[in-house]
């Protein structure tokens, strides 16, 4: 195996996810979208991880921070959906222009 | 000219032995006090005088008895072993010259110090009682002060720099004092006019001192005087016209023709002023200098004809002014006018070589003027008016002031054996022993002052018999001043009565040892005795004098009308008498139209066309370049502005325009869509490695 | 190496199937009509990341994405589907106008023609994977963040503390609103 067909592989996965934050218009799916971004780049880590044989396995060890982190990420994302569900009885993230000038 | 200053060196050779005298010891070490200890306290005066209980009097009196006790102990000690010294330090340099501040502690120097401090002490005790209830009671009395410092600053000069320094400070004293009562608009005037006279003629004294000065190479009085007897012949050619522009400063103060106008109006002041100042010591500041500088006037080649002129001024002086005392109402105004032709003959005196002479005249005419003037203020203060008119039959209501204004009359007119007999007739005799040589000068000299003894008779037996004779015509009941003013008339009229006695030809010399104490010789006649003959001119004259004067203006030519009014009321009107003569009298009266001719000649010139002249120069041709200059500040400041507000404040618009339409061009791209936000971060991501990896 | 012999290799097959699964899941997340189901293609993805994972020899991390991610998160994102009342059919509007997806396609294509670009320009075709013996030991990589990546590890257990706290706070309903309703 090459190390070059993994890292296509997570760069395409990267580019469909960055495809679907900017496109999906219900606020989870986008939060689903980041999710395929960081499989991505885990599957990156691993890869490089086992190409350049680190007996520390740092780049195993920085994924498994990469999934914790993930998660805690999706649990305060779905919360704040939550809320802004609740004062807007949408999860439509057009409706999220209070920001514009 | 070479010839004049080596007739100078002989003259100091000849008579250098003449002078025998002593350094004075400390008194004379400690000499440099007298102007000092004045000059301070009218400081101290003026800044605690009117916390003091008396106001300030005793500071000033104390001030002045120091003086008097000073000068008479160095009186004593020159008398006894004469005093020749002379002390100074240097306080600067210009050029070659060096400023130095010092005293002369000399016979001559001393006689002023002594003149001033012992007359100056009884006017101030007298000025107690005449000044008491003053609104500026403190005020006076510091500037009294100051005018005793400035005239023994003047005195005890060593050089022309600190005599000039005094000179002009005798003259803001004189100023502030003749201006006393300010409220009154025409006394302020008057003091104007002194301070305005005395100034032309202080710019005639500074260039004297300064041509001779520069001519000798120093400022000092001694060192002037070698310069001379060095031989020095700039000085010789130059001599003549210092001592001219020099007498005409002494012209000024001392009140000679044709500069005499300030001084009758200077009587504007308050009598204590007018006694001390005008009559003893200010005005004889002009025959002090004289003197001060008689080495060089003494030397007939050197100061050239410059004797003639002096004497010729003086015998003007003398006649011409006591003229006009005979048609004065003011009795301070007689007393101004005598004092005029009495400062006449002071001054042909040193023309014709008398110095003692006109020294001792200087001296008894100080305490006999003096003696008049506070008499005059005596009667003022009774009468509370100046004029005679208000006047008469005074004599019963103030004997003390009456006695003792007839013994300064008598010394003044010269009867045997007052003071006035013995100096004026000194001066008659030395201006006749110089008549005799053949000088023209000496001989109208001669004939004016005898004339004007008469003249002076006259009009003092005119203001005698208006003053104490005759009926009272004043308002209330005039009474004896109190004590503290008749005893300095009475301490003046002993003075009056007695100095006489210390010059008697052939058998005092008293007077003429004390003066002649000097560094340099002084070379005059001696008389050896009484010149009868004259003696025998001058004292009738003086007798018929009097008669004419008592004749006409006697209490038995007064008039006496009964006049009933409307009501049946009698009252008794009384008409003095008074002459007129023609031509004469209008003349008289209008002082020779001399202030006219200076008012319109000189005073109102200046005042109108020449102060619109010089005002017009100064707004046009002056403030000419002040007025372009704004012009321009100004046109460049509308550039400036107008530059500002188009050029950078335009950058700034156009700067701040720019910005705004950027961000207003930017502000599309973020829509306040979070996805939008995303792209645009990740488009930057791209365009970001794509460059790292191209380069 | 040519594309011939990397096929001959059965790792590679199995990477390929693997591959393929996931990147058409991941294209499915993104492009699907239905919540549900795209949430679904979302689980695929995550395990065929932990099949290749596997293949990698990260057993551990493999295991751990099937606990955590699989197990965890994606019951989270039902629950959030639930919660916001998601169309649960299929619609039409879940994704943006056109005029928005050509940009982002654009975008992405460019993005990963940049990096696929920058990676051949590096490694090549012949930078080959040391293949692993044996499969990376729990044991190891427990001594590694232990040991190396300790401070890290604390601070990801804040971060996770944080999370929970956090999330809690913001989904609890606010008091005063619940004042009002009543």
């Amino acid at each position: 195996m090459t190390i070059i067909q993994f890292i296509i592989l997570g760069a395409a996965m990267f580019a469909v996810g960055l495809f679907g934050v900017l496109t999906r218009r219900n606020a989870v799916l986008v939060l689903a979208s980041v999710e395929v971004m960081l499989a991505a780049v885990n599957i990156n880590l691993v890869a490089f991880d086992t190409y350049l044989a680190d007996p520390a396995h740092t780049g195993q060890v920085f994924a498994l921070f990469v999934i914790a982190l993930a998660a805690a990420e999706v649990g305060i994302g779905i919360a704040i959906v939550l809320m802004i569900f609740r004062n807007r009885h949408s999860a439509d993230v057009d409706e999220l222009d209070l920001m514009k000038y | 000219m070479v010839a004049t200053a080596l007739a100078f060196a002989g003259f100091v050779q000849e008579h250098a032995e003449e002078v025998h005298a002593g350094d004075g010891g400390t008194l004379a070490e400690y000499a440099w006090l007298i102007p000092l200890v004045p000059m301070v306290m009218a400081f101290v005066i003026l800044f605690f005088g009117k916390f003091s209980p008396w106001k300030g009097w005793a500071m000033a009196a104390g001030t002045l008895g120091f003086v008097a006790v000073y000068g008479t102990a160095l009186t004593v000690e020159n008398l006894r072993e004469g005093i020749v010294t002379q002390s100074a330090i240097n306080v600067g340099d210009i050029g070659v010259f060096s400023l130095e501040w010092g005293v002369i502690v000399d016979g001559l120097s001393i006689l002023m110090f002594f003149l001033v401090g012992v007359v100056g002490f009884l006017v101030f005790v007298y000025a107690k009682g005449y000044m008491k209830g003053d609104a500026r009671h403190t005020w006076f009395f510091a500037s009294f002060t100051l005018f005793v410092g400035g005239m023994l600053v003047l005195v005890s000069a060593p050089n022309f720099i600190q005599l000039i320094l005094g000179w002009e400070l005798v003259g803001v004293a004189s100023y502030l004092l003749i201006g006393h009562y300010w409220e009154d608009l025409d006394n302020v005037d008057a003091a104007n006019k002194a301070f305005m006279t005395n100034k032309v003629a202080d710019a005639a004294l500074f260039l004297g001192a300064v041509i001779m000065a520069v001519s000798a190479g120093s400022f000092n009085f001694a060192e002037i005087f070698t310069a001379m007897a060095d031989g020095q012949t700039t000085l010789a050619t130059l001599g003549f016209w210092a001592g001219l522009l020099l007498f005409i400063g002494a012209m000024g103060k001392s009140a000679q023709f044709p500069l005499h106008v300030w001084l009758p109006d200077a009587m504007a002041g308050p009598t204590p002023v007018s006694a001390l100042m005008h009559a003893a010591t200010m005005v004889t500041a002009g025959v002090y200098l004289i003197a001060r500088l008689f080495p060089f006037y003494q030397v007939p080649e050197f100061a050239g004809d410059l004797n003639t002129i002096i004497v010729i001024i003086g015998a003007i002086t003398l006649f011409f002014m006591g003229l006009l005392a005979i048609v004065q109402d003011d009795i301070k105004r007689v007393l101004a006018y005598s004092t005029v032709s009495q400062l006449g003959y002071m001054m042909a005196a040193m023309g014709v070589g008398a110095y003692t002479a006109g020294l001792f005249h200087l001296f008894t005419h100080a305490f006999f003027k003096g003696l008049l003037f506070l008499g005059a203020g005596s009667i003022i203060h009774a009468v509370h008016s100046n004029n005679m008119s208000d006047m008469g039959g005074l004599r019963k209501y103030m004997p003390v002031t009456f006695w003792t204004f007839m013994i300064g009359t008598a010394a003044l007119v010269g009867i045997f054996p007052f003071a006035g007999f013995w100096s004026k007739d000194e001066i008659i005799a030395s201006a006749y022993f110089n008549a005799s040589d053949g000088e023209a000068a000496a001989w109208f000299m001669v004939v004016l002052s005898i004339s004007g003894a008469v003249i002076t008779a006259f009009y003092m037996a005119r203001a005698v018999n208006l003053t104490f004779f005759g009926t009272y015509l004043g308002e209330g009941q005039p009474h004896e001043s109190p004590a503290i003013m008749t005893w300095p008339m009475i301490a003046l009229a002993v003075g009056a009565a007695t100095t006489g006695l210390l010059n008697i030809p052939g058998l005092t010399q008293v007077f003429t040892d004390w003066v002649t104490t000097r560094a340099f010789p002084i070379t005059e006649h001696h008389f050896e005795a009484v010149n009868f003959g004259l003696l025998a001119i001058i004292t009738p004259a003086v007798l018929i004098g009097l008669g004419i004067g008592w004749l006409l203006y006697g209490s038995q030519r007064e008039l006496h009308h009964t006049v009933t009014d409307d009501e049946g009321h009698r009252s008794v009107e009384v008409e003095r008498p008074s002459y007129s003569v023609p031509v004469l009298t209008p003349v008289l009266e209008h002082g020779y139209y001399i202030d006219d001719l200076y008012m319109n000649g000189v005073v109102r010139p200046i005042m109108g066309p020449i102060a619109d002249a010089v005002v017009w120069t100064d707004d046009t041709v002056i403030d000419a370049v002040p007025h372009l200059t704004a012009a321009l500040t100004s046109e460049v400041g509308g550039v400036v502005v107008w530059t500002d507000d188009k050029a950078v404040d335009g950058f700034y618009h156009a700067a701040v325009g720019s910005v705004a339409a950027v961000g207003r061009f930017l502000r599309q791209f973020f829509p306040g869509q979070v996805q939008q936000y995303v792209a645009l971060s990740f488009a930057g991501v791209v365009a970001i490695a794509a460059l790292f990896i191209i380069f | 190496m040519s594309i011939g012999d990397w096929l001959t290799e059965a790792a590679n097959w199995v990477f390929l199937i693997l591959a393929l699964v996931t990147f058409i899941s991941a294209v499915m997340v993104v492009l699907s009509q239905n919540v549900v189901r795209a949430v679904l293609y979302l689980v695929l993805t995550l395990g065929g990341s932990a099949a290749l994972f596997l293949l990698l020899g990260a057993e551990f991390v493999g295991w751990t994405v099937v606990l955590v991610y699989i197990g965890a998160v994606i019951i989270l994102f039902l629950i959030g589907i639930m919660i916001t009342k998601a169309p649960l059919t299929s619609t039409a509007d879940l994704s943006q106008p056109i005029s928005a997806k050509v940009p982002a396609a654009l975008l992405s294509v460019l993005l990963f023609t940049v990096v696929a670009w920058a990676v051949y320009q590096s490694f090549g075709f012949d930078a080959l994977i040391p293949f692993p013996d044996e499969a990376t030991t729990t044991a190891d990589l427990g001594l590694s963040i232990f040991t190396n990546w300790i401070i890290p590890f604390e601070t990801v257990s804040f971060v996770l503390l944080a999370a929970l706290v956090g999330g809690i706070s913001l989904a609890r309903r606010d008091p005063t609103v619940v004042e009002e309703r009543r």
